[in-house]
Order: C-alpha cells, then structure tokens, then sequence
C-alpha cells in the first residue's frame, strides 16, 4: 500500500502525547527484546533506534487491543489478527499504566465516540447541540449514526 | 518505515460508516495523467482504491499538517491537499461536480486528528463547567476561562459564531462583540498560525472557515460568466 512516508516521517517529529525509552519486541515468533524510543503521536505509535531521528517504524492504533503482560509490561494486537502482538516493556508498574491508558484513548474512534458522547450530555442538559454554534453539527463524522450499532 | 500495513488496510475495508466516500480523479505523481479512483475517508486517513469493489486500498494518504485548497487547473472541480512538510508530496484532485468538490474540501479540512481533539477538548470544558458551575455557560472561547473559574462567569450572551463571516476573532487578542467583561489576567492570546495545540477551537475553526470561504468566493469568481448562465 503506497503512503505518504515524508508526512508521516513529518508527524513523527511532532510533540508527542507521550515519549519513552522502552523494550519491545516484534510479533514474529523468536524476535528478541531491543531497546526503542516510542513515542505516541496522534494516532500513531512511532518506534526509533534510540541514536536515530528517523523512525523504524509505525503501528496506527485503530482498531488494536492493549493488554498487560508480565509484571509490568503490555502488548499491543490489532482486531484483524489478535495473535500477531508487539510487546513492550516498562521501567515500572505505574509507567506500564500510563502508557495502557494513552494508548486504548489514542484511537481516532475512541476521540469520536468522545465527541458524540459529550455532544449527547451537553444537549440533554441545555437542549442545544454544542456543535451548532460552530456550524458543524451536520458534519457525517459527528452524527450517532456513525458508531458501530 | 515499516508500518503495519494490514491493519491499515483493515481500518480501510471495516464495516463501520465512512467520513466520505466517491469517485477522484488523482493526478499521477510522476506524470500529468489523472487516474480515476475510488476514495473512502475514515478518520484521518484517506484511501484509494482501483474501484469500488477493490477489497485493498492501492494507497492511503495520511491526514495531519495539511491544508486542502482550490487550485487552476484545464481539469474542472480541482482542489489539492498540501502538506507544511516541505519535502512531502502535494496531491492534486479532481471531483466530477461542483457539489462532490465542495463536499470533499469540507470533508478533508475537518480530518485532521488535530481538529478532532480540539472539537473534543471544546466540549469536554463545557460540561466540566456545566457541572461545576450548575448553569450552562454561553458558548465562548475555552481559552478566555482559566479552569478554576465558576462555571456561571459573566461573559457577553452572544454566540460568538453566529455571523462568522463578520467575526474577527482569528487575531490574537481581537474581542469582537459589546460589553465584553475584562480578561482574567492570566489569558494568554493566541494566534491561529502559532502551534495548533495552542489556538483556541473557536479560533482555529473560524481559521479553516474562513480560508475555505475565501477559496470558495475566489473560485466563483474565476468561473467562466458562460457556466453562470447555466444556472437556474
């Protein structure tokens, strides 16, 4: 699949949500743990050797599955394939929570269905759709009708 | 870089509705020859595929840092996507009529992440102080509210986006309206082209409204006077 590398090479230098030194380990069967800057970006989890300022890779976080493993450590799998997983590991228990949470909210999806939400409780307290007033409130992307039943 | 490809291609293909969805011409990279593809918008990705049926997308275009615009060109309902990353390549569009270009340019300028969380960000101080403060607050800029405030602050009534044409409230510091309250000294102004993460929702979405309005005005007066006459 061709893709736009030099913007999303781009992104990767943007502020992150949350940066780290971490090990991880690739899903193929005998990969060893290697250490790897991660950073969270938008949707994007970017991994870096830790000398180099372009990334190895990207994993896009949409539609994936967080789950801990280990003592303090967590691994990512994406609902295509929930087998093939990408381990990480933290310094601490309370790092391995900080980075769970970020990651499960990190999704384009989860941000929408936040939105919709928010919208829905801001309407039944005012009677008014929060998004009218910036003139987005027929925008396809916002409607309740585009979360999956 | 890697990336992985297959969950891409899932987010692609999943069952859940898309943001916009319908037929592109894309000009070719290399060469002059625009490719007739089949587009899905989903979030901030933009895919393509050889048709409509294609079950893998031939390619995604990833949505953040960029601007969507109006451009000249002999291939009618054009407009472009443009990345700030100098480097990065600026992919040129066609639509098959006016209403499908209008479409896409909203569409797409509204796709960003970025936009999203603020979008979200907006809304979520607007409940915290419903909640807090017991009343609901008219809607103003998040920024002018330092978070310990009461929620019941007395600020002007007026919906500031109710004329946005006329508003002027894209430059820092610019209050527009009557009978503003004075700031909280605290405030900090911020300007629609400093960082994304700092411009208030308000602001940045009277940003893109406006660049899309002023595209829109310049494009209808480029129009041939002979395509007026076509119009009822």
């Amino acid at each position: 699949m061709r893709y736009n590398e030099k913007e999303l090479q781009a992104l990767s230098r943007q502020p992150a949500e949350l940066a780290a030194e971490l090990g991880m380990r690739g899903p193929k069967k005998g990969s060893v743990v290697k250490r790897r800057l991660v950073k969270l970006v938008v949707n994007f989890l970017f991994y870096f050797r830790t000398d180099e300022a372009e990334p190895v890779g990207a994993l896009l976080l949409e539609h994936c599955r967080v789950t801990q493993e280990e003592p303090s450590g967590f691994s990512i799998s994406f609902i295509e394939d929930p087998e093939r997983k990408y381990y990480f590991e933290c310094y601490s228990e309370e790092q391995c929570q900080e980075w769970m949470g970020a990651l499960r909210r990190a999704s384009y999806e989860f941000m929408r269905r936040s939105l919709i939400f928010y919208r829905n409780e801001i309407q039944k307290m005012t009677g008014k759709d929060p998004l009218e007033q910036f003139g987005i409130s027929e925008e396809a992307r916002f409607q309740l009708s585009g979360l999956k039943a | 870089m890697k990336l992985n490809e297959r969950s891409l291609a899932f987010y692609a293909t999943c069952d859940a509705p898309v943001d916009n969805a319908g037929f592109l011409y894309k000009k070719g990279g290399r060469h002059a020859v625009y490719h007739r593809r089949w587009f899905v918008l989903r979030g901030n990705m933009l895919f393509y595929f050889e048709d409509a049926a294609s079950r893998e997308p031939v390619g995604v275009i990833i949505l953040e840092g960029c601007t969507v615009e109006l451009v000249e060109a002999t291939e009618e309902f054009t407009f472009a996507v443009r990345f700030a990353e100098a480097r990065a390549r600026t992919y040129v569009l066609a639509a098959e009529s006016q209403a499908a270009m209008e479409g896409w340019v909203k569409a797409l300028s509204r796709a960003s992440f970025d936009y999203l969380r603020l979008v979200v960000r907006e809304l979520e101080q607007q409940l915290a102080a419903m909640r807090a403060g017991g009343c609901p607050p008219p809607p103003r800029r998040p920024r002018a509210l330092p978070p310990k405030e009461n929620g019941c602050a007395v600020w002007s009534a007026e919906p500031p986006a109710a004329s946005p044409g006329t508003s002027t409230g894209t430059s820092a510091g610019a209050r527009s309206g009557p009978e503003r309250p004075p700031l909280p000294p605290r405030r900090r102004a911020s300007a629609p082209n400093g960082p994304l993460d700092s411009a208030s929702f308000h602001q940045l979405h009277e940003w893109y409204g406006q660049e899309v309005r002023a595209l829109r005005s310049q494009w209808l007066r480029s129009r041939d006077p002979m395509d007026r006459l076509l119009e009822f």
